[in-house]
């Protein structure tokens, strides 16, 4: 049975990792998934509403609650988003955006969307697999991101995905790797100290292989290791499970 | 009356650059933070439902918030009526004239004072220092930052930031030979010149965990016995407890007994929990002739009126220090204020008064990776709070700031704009290369990182064009 999908790539995806977006695509097509680009949307507000800029964050989050509530119109069932921290904003903070705001009408459209929208690895988890022999074996290491772990809960599902195509995950600790949006730029030093723990504990465990679910955090970490020039590789998780499917 | 700032350095970059390169305050804090983070895993674990626990202790905290004034008033009632007297204070100023009137009154030489973050936030040594008082502390922690002359740097660890060399070498001002950094000697040494100073003290200053409304308690957590001796040798026991600091009765007192010690240190219980109802009975043989309550405001009302309220179910267990990603980068000290850490950063702009204090800053020190909220053992959000501070300090930014964001959110919320400045961002690349990380913006990103590279087509463009 073919599910019509929405992709909305979001705007690290558009701007600097266009891999993950076709990866996501190819994933969720061997799925049975008919897929489409989310035309209409752009961003979803968060680099604005993490620093405290409501007004410019609706003002953007407005046009990408549209693009979604068209990609729905048009018949698509789901919205899936590569990417665990927009997802959140869309389903956790964007009914508290419009409303700060006062839009209220906006706070309510949001909510009737949120349903609709999944993480990939989260949406993944509810479909079947790909199918076909399992004779990949990789180990990778698991980067949790903190607002797909503690606001949206998904814990195992990122893991689980990546199990099912057969790597050998080991999990990463649950400690944020210091990106935080403009927190990365405004306290440089402590966000760089950040990283390379998170990057000296890859390498204490033997880790060469780092996926995780959310292009900012893969940016932070990647930036930080090529600046060090350390042996690891970065791959978004979508990438992860397209490397393994073909 | 505002909290005065304990760091003369008035930017919180500033501050943090000095912490992250101590790497010997690193290793400490790394050390500290992961064996109390085991400890509380441990702790909690004993817990059947840890979740279900959580859920009552913030309904017990909101119960209490929901009532406070009614509550307040009980357990004034019910000290007074236990012979001991009550201070309301509305402010820091109000406490510390109070604490200065009973001192002179006994005309008290020496004060021996149990660890209170509340007697911190209200300045209170400095000023009865300078009535030619002599105020020991006698939590350990504490006591070695005394000698040291520094700050607490962790709510309820305040010597968190010293590695056991450089304990020693602080307690080596007050020691007459040599001493050896063995922790147990060290305790020894501490134990004597403490206890010497209990037996002379003329007050005893404590602060409050929780005040139980329904009797009039004032129950005090500790582990080293400081807090027993500080309240009930001394002839006058001060205890100065915040405002938010009551529970309604002893089934309330219960559940947050057992989350209190559980989130702090990992321990079921401490060595000691004292519940003190007014001064020594005529027939009882310990205890102090003299109880004082104060019971301290200083901006609780407002913060209870304030969309921040929940930030007062706070019980200072310091879970949301232990789990903090960016506290284990930089330590207690580099906060600036008494309180630190996730906690600190919600709290001191509101207790700081003056909106546009440097304390408002405190809310950049969060990668709002939420681990605080997940450890806080009362629920409260503190990543959302800390959110809310920047949204209220916004309106406070550079007119370029606010510029810039009316910029971006004009070119990215229409899409044709969107996808032309997904390709501007890839011609700069190719026209500027290396030279991009010079930009203002970039430069703050490129010292100590490479700077991600613009995709050759945005993943728009190549999608339309057909690439699958």
């Amino acid at each position: 049975m073919t599910k019509k999908v929405a992709l909305f790539p979001t705007c690290i995806v558009d701007a600097v990792a266009p891999e993950v977006g076709f990866a996501a695509a190819r994933v969720l097509a061997r799925r049975g998934c008919d897929v489409e680009v989310a035309e209409r949307t752009t961003c979803c507000g968060q680099p604005a509403w993490n620093a405290g800029h409501a007004e410019p964050a609706a003002v953007v989050a407005r046009t990408t609650l549209a693009g979604i509530e068209a990609a729905l119109a048009e018949g698509a069932e789901a919205v899936v988003v590569p990417a665990g921290s927009c997802t959140t904003m869309i389903r956790v903070f964007w009914p508290e955006l419009f409303s700060v705001v006062g839009q209220h009408d906006a706070a309510r459209r949001a909510e009737a969307v949120a349903p609709k929208v999944f993480e990939l690895s989260e949406f993944l988890s509810g479909s079947t697999d790909a199918g076909g022999a399992r004779t990949f074996s990789e180990r990778v290491r698991y980067h949790p991101s903190c607002h797909m772990l503690r606001e949206l809960g998904l814990r195992d599902e990122p893991c689980d995905a990546l199990a099912a195509c057969g790597y050998t995950v080991d999990r990463g600790p649950e400690r944020c790797c210091g990106f935080g949006g403009l927190f990365s730029v405004k306290l440089p030093e402590t966000s760089i100290a950040m990283a390379d723990e998170v990057l000296d504990a890859a390498l204490d465990a033997g880790a060469t292989d780092v996926v995780a679910a959310d292009g900012s955090c893969l940016m932070q970490l990647a930036s930080r290791a090529e600046a060090r020039e350390l042996p690891l590789s970065f791959r978004h998780l979508a990438v992860a499970i397209d490397d393994a499917e073909q | 009356m505002t909290t005065q700032p304990i760091s003369r350095t008035p930017d919180l970059r500033d501050r943090t650059v000095t912490a992250v390169v101590d790497e010997r305050l690193g290793r400490a804090l790394a050390n500290a933070a992961d064996t109390f983070e085991e400890r509380r895993g441990v702790a909690r674990a004993a817990f059947a439902d840890a979740d279900a626990v959580r859920t009552l202790a913030r309904s017990i905290r909101a119960d209490v918030m929901s009532r406070l004034p009614q509550l307040l008033e009980q357990l004034a009632d019910n000290v007074l009526a236990a012979g001991a007297y009550v201070c309301w204070a509305p402010d820091a100023q109000a406490a510390r004239d109070y604490v200065r009137d009973v001192a002179r009154r006994r005309g008290a030489k020496h004060i021996v004072k149990g660890k209170s973050m509340l007697s911190e936030e209200i300045d209170l040594n400095p000023a009865l220092e300078s009535d030619g008082i002599e105020v020991t502390e006698t939590d350990l922690g504490e006591w070695i930052i005394q000698v040291a002359n520094e700050t607490p740097s962790h709510i309820i660890v305040p010597a968190i930031h010293r590695d056991r060399g450089q304990i020693r070498d602080a307690l080596r001002r007050v020691a007459d030979g040599e001493l050896s950094d063995v922790p147990e000697e060290l305790a020894a040494f501490a134990r004597t010149k403490l206890r010497a100073k209990f037996l002379e003290a003329d007050i005893g200053i404590t602060g409050v965990n929780f005040g139980v409304a329904s009797t009039g308690t004032c129950v005090l957590v500790t582990n080293e016995g400081n807090g027993r001796l500080s309240s009930s040798v001394p002839p006058v026991h001060i205890a100065l407890m915040g405002a938010e600091r009551v529970v309604a009765d002893w089934d309330q007192l219960d559940v947050m007994l057992s989350l209190l010690p559980r989130s702090a240190t990992g321990q079921a219980v401490t060595t000691y929990v004292s519940a003190m109802t007014g001064p020594r009975r005529g027939d009882e043989r310990d205890g102090p002739d003299e109880f004082h309550l104060v019971i301290v405001d200083n901006g609780r009302s407002d913060i209870a009126a304030s969309e921040f309220a929940e930030m007062l179910s706070c019980i200072r267990c310091g879970a949301c220090l232990n789990v903090c990603p960016v506290y284990r980068q930089i330590g207690g000290h580099a906060y600036g204020w008494v309180y630190s850490g996730p906690m600190g950063a919600v709290l001191t702009p509101l207790l700081a008064h003056d909106e546009y204090s440097t304390a408002t800053q405190l809310a950049d020190a969060s990668s709002l990776c939420g681990a605080c909220w997940e450890a806080c053992p009362v629920g409260i959000p503190l990543q959302d709070m800390l959110l809310a501070q920047r949204r209220r300090n916004s309106a406070h930014v550079r007119p370029s700031e606010k510029t810039a964001w009316q910029a971006w959110a004009a070119t990215w919320s229409r899409t044709g704009t969107y996808w032309a400045s997904l390709r501007a961002g890839t011609v700069a690349q190719r026209l500027l290369g290396p030279r991009l990380a010079r930009l203002p913006g970039a430069r703050n990103w490129a010292a100590g990182r490479a700077l991600p590279k613009a995709a050759e087509v945005s993943f728009r463009d190549a999608w339309r064009r057909g690439e699958r």
